[in-house]
């Protein structure tokens, strides 16, 4: 679903984010990322997203290589991927409802299957009677759990999440993690950075390591 | 566990394969609700909306005013009937009596609308009252002045054509086409036109810079709001529709205004003018620009609303992107 050939980033200032990465991620796995800050995680995401294009090697996302979507492809191409960021990046401006819809007034769905599938993407993160809430009175938790609705609500094939706990607490974190091995089971793609080890190492998945832009190794 | 996340797993790819009369409905959808809610985001600050209004209302009335008080002017010149008139000095040898019967043959043609006859010697009481010298002019042995036809040419009539054949004939001295006057206006009035033109062009291109800062202003103030819709998928035709439907609620706004200004302007005017008019004996009023005017001032206050979100977007937008 996922796969890295030889990729290098080099950033302008002539510092490589990632050296010479190969990777495979199949469907309906789950992978965990790990490495310290500035092992290059990030930057693996971004490129993923097409927020960035690798300096060397090819990223094919669905076998498709990154490098044929153009600029004016990009938004089609995030539409398909899912993404939990670690800061949530919601809009503070409209309440919860309204945020989680947005993937699916941008793909142009009627209001009613709108209704529908955003309450439903609510139920599912447990927060169905905080829809018409503004997201700054939310806790932490409860905002990262309207970014985690927001980024399955267009039932994208991948999901990609940046340090999705970084900011809660073990019990927290352990909910979240058990939300994507919830949407990994009914055959999601997900591709989580993290550096809780501790957390990650507790689920039985693969983690691949980076460290200074290498990768170290997968162990499953 | 029912839920979004639930079912559908498989469908994720046929998602984007919405068919064509969705993907015109979502379209039509998003333009009404990008209308809806840039409307809103105006009126909810009215005060610094107001003065983007006034801004644009004000540039746009000033030039609108100064080609009405043009189009009015141009009015009044065209209702003095008489812009060409010849006058035909006979030759001093004519005696009284030849003089009014060319002035008879004169009068009954159908070219001429009105001739009339000023007498040699009704000439020189008038000059004798006018000019003060009645005694000097008493004085003289003979009247030096000659007899006078004045004739204005009928419509449709080419005044100079009129003028070379009654220069022709042997009882006329001179025929004097009177018509520098009137060459003199019509050239006032083309340098007044050009003038506001060009202020208007000026203006106009004001406004677009005005709407364009306002605009940009507004993209700058939801950068974060930016970055997170091209996050999830945004086209730049997504991301551009709300400030563009914005540019275009402050220009049509600013048209209002302009032609509500307009409108003040010629009812304040308007009394003092007519009377004025009516000093003149005439029933003149204001011409003013009407409600197709004012309609037309409104769209071009959209269009320009357009025309500089439209700059702003294009040139801020695309800078905006996640990092």
């Amino acid at each position: 679903m996922i796969r890295f050939d030889r990729v290098t980033k080099r950033y302008e200032e002539g510092h490589d984010a990632l050296r010479e990465v190969s990777l495979d991620i199949a469907r309906d796995e789950l992978v965990f990322l790990t490495g310290h800050s500035g092992a290059g995680k990030s930057t693996l995401l971004r490129l993923v997203m097409l927020m960035d294009r690798p300096s060397r090697g090819k990223v094919l996302v669905d076998g498709r290589d990154l490098a044929s979507v153009g600029s004016r492809g990009i938004p089609r191409h995030r539409r398909n991927i899912g993404v939990v960021f670690q800061n949530h990046q919601l809009l503070f401006d409209r309440n919860v409802f309204d945020n989680v819809a947005l993937p699916l007034v941008i793909a142009g769905y009627d209001h009613r299957e709108i209704g529908r599938r955003v309450r439903a993407a609510l139920d599912k993160v447990g927060l169905l009677q905080r829809e018409r809430a503004l997201p700054v009175t939310l806790s932490g938790g409860e905002q990262q759990r309207v970014g985690i609705a927001r980024s399955v609500v267009g039932r994208p094939r991948i999901l990609l999440a940046d340090e999705p706990t970084g900011n809660l607490d073990p019990a927290l974190s352990a909910e979240i993690m058990q939300l994507f091995e919830d949407f990994n089971q009914v055959g999601v793609t997900v591709l989580i950075a993290s550096h809780d080890l501790a957390l990650i190492s507790r689920l039985q998945h693969r983690i691949i390591t980076l460290r200074d832009g290498r990768l170290l190794g997968a162990a499953a | 566990m029912k839920g979004a996340a639930a079912a559908p797993r498989r469908e994720g790819a046929s998602a984007s394969r919405t068919r064509l009369r969705d993907h015109y409905r979502a379209w039509r959808d998003h333009h009404s609700l990008s209308a809806a809610d840039s409307l809103r985001r105006v009126l909810d600050s009215p005060a610094s909306s107001l003065l983007t209004w006034l801004a644009i209302g004000i540039a746009l009335a000033l030039p609108v005013a100064l080609g009405v008080a043009l189009e009015n002017a141009r009015v009044v010149s065209g209702s003095w009937d008489s812009p060409a008139r010849i006058s035909l000095f006979l030759a001093p040898a004519v005696d009284d009596g030849t003089a009014a019967s060319l002035h008879a043959r004169l009068a009954a043609r159908g070219d001429v609308a009105e001739a009339s006859l000023v007498s040699r010697e009704a000439a020189l009481a008038e000059f004798a009252e006018l000019s003060g010298f009645d005694d000097v002019l008493a004085n003289l042995d003979d009247n030096p002045l000659p007899h006078l036809v004045l004739v204005t040419p009928a419509t449709g009539v080419a005044p100079d054509a009129l003028q070379a054949e009654l220069a022709a004939l042997d009882t006329v001295d001179q025929a004097v086409l009177d018509m520098a006057w009137v060459q003199r206006l019509n050239s006032l009035m083309d340098l007044g036109r050009r003038l506001v033109w060009a202020l208007a062009g000026v203006l106009v291109f004001g406004v677009v810079l005005i709407l364009g800062n306002t605009i940009r202003l507004a993209i700058e103030s939801r950068r974060e709001e930016i970055v997170i819709v091209k996050l999830v998928g945004g086209s730049n035709a997504f991301v551009r529709r709300p400030f563009l439907y914005t540019g275009l609620w402050y220009g049509v706004g600013g048209g209002a205004i302009a032609a509500l200004l307009v409108l003040c302007a010629l009812w304040y005017l308007d009394e003092p003018v007519s009377r004025l008019a009516q000093l003149y004996q005439s029933d003149f009023h204001l011409v003013g620009i009407g409600l197709i005017g004012s309609l037309q001032l409104v769209l071009l206050g959209g269009g320009l609303g357009l025309a500089g979100a439209w700059l702003a977007v294009s040139r801020h937008l695309g800078a905006i992107e996640p990092r």
